[in-house]
């Protein structure tokens, strides 16, 4: 069974990374950007005895950082 | 006084820490490998040090503070032991749940790499007693994440109890109110980026670094 985890950064965190990368599409000549934030996609591939409350916990204890970060849990269907 | 560095694998400041602390007490520290699950018998200053331990992957110090040696700090530093983390320290400290906030991606962009001013902020612990509270104080960064960030309600709170030991005197890498050094509730672990064992001795360019290693030594 295939997990994907979604790591982003919290509303209000500035994220200088997604700035940098803003810029360098307004340089390309792409408009109409609003504003880019950049964050993380970790795929983990688990045995059928791991429970959403592991994939959980494994979020909280190391996969995010949770004073500045927010996860998102999504199985991947096949 | 009997001091521990710990090593994990890309620290690259270790060897500075040891020569600071052996400099200033007379004694080499034990340097301990992440691997180790126990620290040296009667231990009373543990250092993190600065570096780029596993490559920063994830992110600065999330993997290094899940070592093995981490669950000893801890320990360690709940009965009173003092822990000083720098740079790379300082990541590991926060991603342990040490000390508070987070430190992010430097607001410029830019590794930042040469000696900045500090102010510092408060000078009622055992690491900064010393120091003149306000004295500005010349200690080398260099470091890619260093902008330390905490939600209002933290930051206020470190502020008003005085656990901000050292700021920085002009704004360098976005960290909130100016934030370069943090102490824990108890004020025995001291989380900070600038590197005070990189000037311990005038061949550093100066020695400003040496009084915080002093003043640990004065309090034991």
């Amino acid at each position: 069974m295939k997990t994907r985890i979604y790591v982003t950064l919290k509303n209000g965190v500035l994220d200088p990374q997604g700035k940098a990368i803003h810029h360098a599409l307004e340089g390309l000549g792409f408009g109409g950007v609003n504003d880019v934030r950049a964050g993380k996609l970790i795929e983990l591939d688990l045995d059928d005895s791991v429970t959403t409350a592991d994939i959980e916990r494994m979020c909280q204890q190391l996969l995010a950082n949770t004073v500045i970060e927010n996860f998102r849990i999504e199985p991947v269907a096949g | 006084m009997k001091t521990a560095v710990i090593v994990f694998p890309g620290s690259n400041c270790d060897r500075d820490m040891a020569v600071a602390l052996e400099q200033v007490t007379g004694k080499a520290p034990a340097m301990i490998w992440h691997r180790e699950s126990e620290l040296p018998e009667g231990v009373d200053f543990i250092a993190l040090p600065g570096g780029f331990s596993y490559g920063d992957y994830l992110r600065c110090g999330a993997i290094s503070a899940r070592s093995p040696i981490i669950t000893a700090v801890k320990a360690a530093a709940d009965r009173g032991v003092r822990v000083l983390g720098v740079c790379n320290g300082f990541q590991v400290l926060t991603e342990a749940g040490m000390l508070p906030g987070a430190l992010m991606r430097n607001a410029t962009m830019n590794f930042i790499c040469r000696d900045v001013s500090l102010t510092v902020a408060n000078n009622n612990s055992d690491f900064t007693r010393l120091y003149q509270a306000g004295e500005q104080v010349n200690f080398p960064v260099a470091h890619h994440d260093g902008n330390f960030n905490a939600d209002a309600d933290t930051l206020d709170r470190l502020e008003g109890e005085g656990r901000v030991a050292f700021r920085y005197t002009t704004p360098i890498n976005g960290a909130a109110r100016d934030i370069a050094g943090i102490l824990s509730e108890k004020r025995n672990v001291l989380g900070m980026m600038p590197h005070p064992e990189r000037m311990i001795e005038p061949a550093h360019g100066g020695n400003d670094g040496r009084r915080l290693f002093e003043s640990v030594l004065a309090a034991l």
